[in-house]
């Protein structure tokens, strides 16, 4: 440390930093602080902050008398099936572009890349079409294998990142060691690389859960996972503000909790290598 | 090192993933591209699957298509400046010294893991509602009128929902950035005497610039098709219908396939256009 910092002078970044912080936070804070209060007083006038009766009250309500439940356990099962089917197929293909790579390897990447920009209404018709042909509109499935599909080039990607970082070396010592490709990969490489599949999964669940085109408009009930369900809240009058909240904090909550997890490999995901 | 036998075991294991990437990408796009140059409209049970450029010349000349490339412009436009500029003071912020960094991070990044319906509704009724909201409070407060956002600025309204979401986004991929300059360089220029503006102009944001490329080009192609945010707060009315949600409108509420097709395949055209350059950044840095 070259530079000697004044406490002065670090107390005054800390005092701006918190403010900016709990200013870009606010909104969130303010809807869970709503969602624990009865409705006349989530929008009471002048608003009220913390000195109100704490209620659980919106929550039992949210959880018992609308759809909730369905649509949560629908989001669940749409993320985590659509991140389990996108690992099955993606790791094969990572590790071997990662450990075998080929002239075309990198062209193939790259391709891969391009399918995620493809706008997602060039292609909303025919998967309405296809989805009526086959009879999974509004299905678990039908969501499950599209949010697989569109989050497949991310998941590539970001396993290919990791399994790069493995040194070769270690392989090879393994081979001399007379494993085969058998113990390989079970002994050698997936210890190494679980990490990478962890925060792969951990990022790949965020996304999913929190997809709001293709789970807006292929879903209606049965299907429909919380992105559908929170949209259903949209009519405009007051007077549901504190449930709103309370249906919106639970939806939000564990992708929170996990998001803040996986800030490092959020930069990695999402600009693919791009920014380091 | 690699083995011919290797290589085609590696060939076998990228097939599937190639193969359902490929069906993905060509089966519904060539359906797409199939429709643009018919007249399908399921309502009036018309299909005529040959009427050459028809859609296309009446897409491009409806005004509707000229005013949706002008809000998108404006929304994605707006929203960048906002993120950017915004990311880059953020990041600025965040890299100096001080106590609880780590919780100040986690407020900041907070925004881009909730869901966009939920931050549409969250906005539109509990901070912009005219009677409720927080905003009319605030401005009642200091003894002004009230001011209803959604109807009288909504396309503003929209930006800054979709810029609290992607602010933290573009704040955490440059401060990745900020953190990767080396200190002795601006150490140096500080003993030379260069005041913080300068260092800001000369060193600090010639270092960002591909970065803030970055995070522009990804934006933008997330951007380009913004749904769930104009679907809960105004849908589409008042002039914040994008391109992407007129093709919506053509297709699911008008069940004008031919012609919500052909703007299908304009916003595809549009959206690879960017995608071209993010690609090519990508590329580069796959060799090193």
């Amino acid at each position: 440390m070259a530079r000697a910092i004044t406490t002065r002078k670090k107390i005054m970044w800390t005092a701006l930093s918190w403010g900016i912080g709990l200013l870009i936070f606010f909104p969130i804070l303010w809807t869970f602080l709503t969602s624990f209060k009865s409705e006349a007083t989530a929008i009471a006038d002048p608003p009220v902050w913390f000195l109100f009766d704490w209620t659980t009250v919106n929550y039992t309500d949210v959880l018992e008398r609308s759809n909730y439940p369905l649509a949560l356990t629908n989001s669940i099962i749409i993320a985590l099936g659509s991140t389990l089917l996108g690992i099955i197929i993606a790791v094969p293909a990572a590790w071997a572009m990662a450990f075998v790579p080929g002239k075309r390897t990198k062209d193939v990447l790259l391709w891969m890349l391009s399918t995620k920009m493809l706008p997602a209404v060039g292609v909303l018709y025919p998967l309405v079409l296809i989805a009526k042909y086959f009879g999974i509109l509004d299905s678990r499935i039908l969501m499950v294998v599209i949010l697989m599909l569109i989050n497949l080039p991310i998941i590539v990607w970001m396993l290919y990142t990791y399994f790069r970082e493995i040194p070769v070396d270690i392989l090879e010592a393994a081979r001399m060691d007379g494993a085969n490709l058998k113990s390989e990969i079970l002994y050698v490489l997936t210890p190494m690389a679980l990490p990478g599949i962890a925060s792969t999964i951990l990022l790949n669940i965020i996304l999913a859960w929190n997809e709001a085109f293709w789970t807006i408009l292929l879903t209606t009930v049965s299907a429909a996972p919380l992105t559908k369900f929170i949209a259903s809240f949209s009519a405009p009058e007051g007077l549901f503000y504190a449930k709103l909240s309370a249906a919106s904090m639970m939806a939000i909550a564990p992708i929170l909790i996990m998001g803040w997890f996986s800030q490092k490999q959020l930069v990695r995901g999402l600009t693919f290598g791009a920014v380091k | 090192m690699a083995t011919e036998h290797s290589k085609a075991a590696a060939r076998i294991m990228i097939a599937p993933a190639v193969f359902v990437l490929l069906v993905w990408m060509l089966v519904p796009l060539c359906m797409t591209l199939y429709f643009s140059f018919a007249d399908y409209r399921p309502l009036r049970a018309t299909f005529e699957p040959w009427i050459g450029f028809d859609n296309y010349v009446s897409f491009f000349t409806s005004s509707s298509f000229i005013s949706s490339v002008v809000t998108t412009l404006q929304m994605v436009g707006g929203i960048l400046c906002i993120t950017i500029v915004g990311g880059v003071l953020l990041a600025l912020l965040l890299d100096q010294p001080m106590f609880g960094q780590g919780i100040v991070r986690i407020l900041v990044i907070a925004p881009f893991f909730v869901m966009p319906t939920v931050s549409a509704l969250v906005w539109k009724n509990m901070f912009f509602n005219v009677d409720n909201g927080l905003f009319s409070y605030l401005y009642a407060a200091l003894g002004l009128q009230p001011y209803d956002f959604l109807s009288q600025a909504p396309l503003l309204s929209i930006i800054v929902i979709v810029a609290w979401q992607w602010l933290p986004f573009a704040t955490l991929i440059l401060l990745t950035a900020v953190q990767s300059l080396s200190s002795e360089q601006l150490e140096a220029a500080e003993m030379d005497g260069a005041p913080g503006l300068s260092r800001f102009w000369y060193i600090i944001l010639p270092h960002l610039s591909r970065a803030i490329t970055v995070v522009i080009l990804i934006q933008t192609i997330f951007l380009l098709s913004i749904f769930a945010e104009i679907f809960v707060t105004t849908n589409g009315a008042f002039g914040t219908r994008t391109l992407t949600y007129l093709v919506y409108q053509r297709v699911l509420e008008s069940q004008n396939i031919g012609l919500g097709s052909a703007g299908g395949i304009i916003a595809v055209i549009l959206a690879n256009i960017v995608a071209l350059f993010l690609m090519r950044i990508v590329g580069k840095n796959l060799d090193n």
